[in-house]
């Protein structure tokens, strides 16, 4: 047996050889793409994942609702005019992630606060009406967050996010 | 091989883990190092491309498994849902479907070598009879796997095989019960076969482990049947073997692709894309391809045990062949008399295979009878005979003899057999789409489609007007179950925008709830609605048809087949023929006339078609010229609406049908690209063995 090719010098068949295991390689690489794009949502998830409409008449002052949109729990909490001003007394700059309470809500609907109850720690859901701010508490790791969401106390990086959502009429909310 | 490893690993790392666990050494004398017969022909490529396949479809498996709902109410459902809805579903799932086919064809590729080369011969008899573990265990597998997708084969496949077990005598029917896990084959029955078809794959995995080690233990043989015994009669697996066997497995890849993109159904049985009916047997039940002769020469014998004790008896018979055939000389080349039986046996195989399809009365039952006698006897009279009394030829004193021996002629052996080979799958494939030939029925005429073929891509046009008469007539009586409004503005379909979509949802009445009051509520339907049925259930379904059930037609077109006698159906392999369905629904809509021919009384109630099986429709002709309104100037006629609300419906099936045929394009021009660079690439490499 002879070595036909050698390092100083490439022949034809090292050309052969690469070239060979090139298109291989790029083969096994396109086949690895439909194995993973399965493990993405499917198109019927996709599509129950529509925005979903909420009807605010029947909470009162005060209280709050969850629903689920996309699998996750939103809180829409009625906020009394006591909690309103808490919420906006608070200097934005003394929070650890500085917002001011206007950009959380929609204008004109001040009562009205809409979060993901997620907790942004480790994916736990606060509870609402509870904690010393008289907003939502988490108590799996002790996060505390105020009457517009905001975190003031423990471990938890960032506020609770609010989501995509518009007012259709005064008393009608759509989330999506 | 066996005994200590000389791989010397340099890297110190490597030399800390060798000293410890040395699987490195083990794979390198296992796949490296270890020494190949240098006269391997193709068909020992088969062994390599069995371990492809059992890995794709251990991973295809496990994929379909985290999408596969194994529940009676909901199992056929998540199936067609994986084709449609997961990202590639349709791909994995044609994959592992066409993928079990593709299993057994290799499975009896690599038995019929060892048949004819005198592989299962001392030292390899155990090796032999793991391999005949294996196969039993891919026939349970594949028969589990089978039932899953709970359609009406699946199911009264399922009852029929478990009922096989009815025979034992005295504890028949307990043991029945036992596998069913009910009264009936039902839910119980789905889960425990759900978790056996998951796990016997891995048994497989490691029987196949086995017959490596033994493989690995006595050495392979080869074509001359004598055994290495010099350094010049072996290469080294790597890279010979391993080049040799990648360019097999990139030939065989082009063969599964095929009907992986271009003829998915082909191999699969249309009875089951309808849904699982406890209260209706198929005409025929045939299994798969892959079982016929065995389903055949359980059907020949007259008695219920007797016949299922022949069937595992023919495949028990195979662990004995060792001490059957007790030649000498290993391979039939050098055994004249031994080379024709064994072709003769294969004939018989595959005459069993076709009479497994054929419906069991007359001539196929004398023939299956005298075919079955002929596959024992090879095995318990034939071989045991012939190894007394015929003079072998001379077999070459090396295997680099006879490679020496065999320059200039060994082309033409190889290609005859391949043509016989593959004429004779054809004729098995051909029996098993002719199974139910007889029930009777014009056969309808083949119709142009523009779907039709490789390239073919639905008529936009077609599929919008379809669309329209599918709203207007059939919807009164049929839903689309398996068809969201979304579909509508995915590409490939009816080129709808979202908006389009949305709006055309908008006009359906959707039953939702219950609300916060419990009640049950319409609402106006959504993009993520499917087409509902005009019916609450099935019951009322039934009263306003009088006694008729008319079914979902999401799948229609997939779940009706014909016969197509037998030359066309080479023609069908060829061509990527798969429009029985559409073809069967066009001409139905269409066979309808108004007078039943002389002699014909027809049931209270119904309508004479000419191409219903039997002629008597509970439907009544649904369409007429004119009934649907036309705003592109196409002609409103009946044969207009037949082809484009059956053209609709082809997509209804299969949404991605035109996804499958570009993805196919290029994974051939990529294969056949891939298999040329090999074949050179394994040239240049032998070149330094010669």
């Amino acid at each position: 047996m002879t070595t036909a090719s050698s390092a100083d010098h490439p022949t034809r068949r090292d050309f052969l050889y690469v070239a060979t295991g090139a298109v291989a390689a790029v083969g096994a690489a396109a086949t690895v793409w439909p194995l993973v794009s399965q493990m993405n949502p499917d198109a019927s998830t996709i599509a129950a994942g529509a925005p979903i409409e909420v009807d605010l008449t029947p909470i009162a002052e005060g209280q709050d609702i969850k629903v689920f949109w996309r699998g996750k729990p939103i809180y829409i909490s009625h906020r009394t005019k006591k909690q309103i001003d808490e919420a906006r007394k608070v200097p934005v700059a003394s929070l650890p992630d500085p917002q001011s309470d206007e950009a959380r809500v929609k204008p004109g609907h001040d009562q009205w606060l809409v979060v993901v109850g997620i907790c942004t720690h480790l994916g736990c859901i606060p509870i609402a009406h509870e904690g010393a701010y008289d907003g939502f508490f988490c108590p799996c790791h002790g996060s505390v967050y105020d009457t517009s969401g905001r975190i003031r106390q423990g471990p938890a990086p960032t506020n609770l996010p609010v989501p995509p959502y518009t007012f259709v009429s005064d008393t009608k909310i759509q989330i999506g | 091989m066996s005994g200590p490893s000389d791989f010397q690993p340099t890297n110190p790392a490597l030399k800390w883990i060798e000293r410890r666990l040395p699987i490195m050494g083990l794979m390198h004398s296992s796949f490296v190092a270890y020494p190949t017969p240098r006269n391997l022909n193709y068909w020992w490529t088969f062994g390599a491309i069995l371990s492809l396949m059992l890995g794709v479809q251990i991973l295809t498996g496990v994929i379909l498994a985290m999408h596969y709902t194994p529940h009676a109410d909901l199992a056929f459902k998540s199936v067609e849902l994986i084709v449609r809805d997961v990202n590639y579903g349709w791909l994995l799932r044609n994959i592992h479907a066409s993928g079990a086919s593709m299993f057994f064809f290799a499975v009896y590729i690599h038995m019929f070598r060892g048949l004819y080369y005198g592989s299962y011969k001392e030292p390899r008899e155990v090796l032999w009879i793991l391999g005949v573990i294996i196969y039993l265990l891919m026939m349970a597998t594949g028969f589990m796997g089978y039932v899953l997708p709970w359609g009406q084969m699946s199911f009264w496949g399922a009852t029929v095989i478990t009922n096989l077990f009815s025979a034992v005598p005295y504890f028949g029917e307990s043991i029945v019960t036992l596998l069913w896990g009910g009264y009936s084959v039902g839910n119980p029955t789905l889960n425990r076969f759900f978790s056996l078809h998951y796990l016997l794959p891995f048994v497989i995995a490691g029987v196949v482990v086995l017959h490596i080690w033994a493989l690995h233990v006595a050495g392979q043989n080869n074509p001359a049947g004598v055994e290495p015994k010099t350094e010049k009669d072996t290469v080294a697996f790597t890279p010979y073997a391993t080049m040799k066997d990648m360019f097999g497995v990139s030939c065989f890849l082009l063969f599964f692709a095929w009907f992986i993109f271009y003829m998915p159904n082909y191999l699969g049985d249309a009875e089951n894309y309808i849904p699982a009916n406890p209260a209706v047997t198929p005409a025929h039940i045939v299994p798969e391809w892959y079982y016929l002769p065995f389903y055949a020469i359980l059907r020949s014998i007259p008695n219920k045990l007797a016949g299922v004790v022949a069937m595992f008896g023919a495949i028990l018979i195979l662990a004995f062949l060792p001490w059957l055939d007790s030649a000498k000389t290993r391979s039939s080349k050098y055994r004249p008399l031994a080379k024709q039986f064994f072709w003769m046996f294969v004939v018989v195989c595959i005459g069993l295979g076709y009479l497994g399809a054929q419906p069991p009365e007359g001539i196929y039952v004398i023939v299956g009878r005298i075919l079955t006698f002929l596959y024992f006897a090879y095995f318990l009279i034939l071989l045991p005979l012939l190894s007394r009394i015929e003079k072998p030829r001379p077999v070459p004193n090396s295997i680099a003899d006879d490679v020496l021996a065999k320059t200039g002629r060994k082309a033409a052996p190889m290609v005859s057999s391949v043509i016989a080979l593959l004429v004779a799958g054809g004729l098995l494939l051909g029996g098993a789409e002719s199974a139910r030939a007889a029930e009777g029925g014009t056969k309808p005429p083949a119709e142009k489609w523009s779907f039709a073929g490789p390239f073919g891509k639905f008529d936009r046009g077609a599929l919008q007007r379809g669309l329209k008469v599918y709203k207007e007539v059939c919807a009164s009586c049929h839903g689309l179950s398996f068809v969201a409004f979304r579909n509508l503005a995915e590409a490939g379909g009816p080129g709808y925008s979202v908006a389009q979509a949305q709006a055309f949802a908008s006009e359906y009445k959707v039953k939702d709830g219950p609300n916060d009051q419990g009640d049950m509520f319409e609402r106006p339907g959504r993009p993520a609605d499917y087409f509902p049925s005009p019916f609450p259930n099935e019951q009322a379904a039934r009263a306003a048809n009088g006694g008729a059930y008319p079914p979902d037609l999401s799948l229609i077109t997939k779940a009706r087949s014909y016969g197509r006698g037998f030359p066309m159906f080479l023609i069908d392999f060829f061509t990527q023929y798969q429009e029985q369905g559409p073809d069967y629904v066009a001409a139905l809509l269409q066979g309808y006339e108004d007078k039943a021919p002389a002699g014909v009384t027809l049931p209270e109630g119904s309508s004479y078609n000419k191409y219903f099986p039997g002629h008597a429709i509970k439907m009544p002709k649904p369409l007429n010229d004119g009934q649907v309104t036309y705003d592109d100037g196409s002609p409103a006629t009946v044969a207009q609406y037949a082809k484009d609300v059956t053209t609709f419906l082809m997509w209804a099936a299969e949404p991605h049908m035109e996804a499958r045929k570009a993805l196919g394009l290029q994974v051939f021009v990529f294969l056949i690209l891939l298999t040329v660079l090999l074949y050179f690439t394994k040239k240049k490499v032998w070149a330094n063995a010669h």
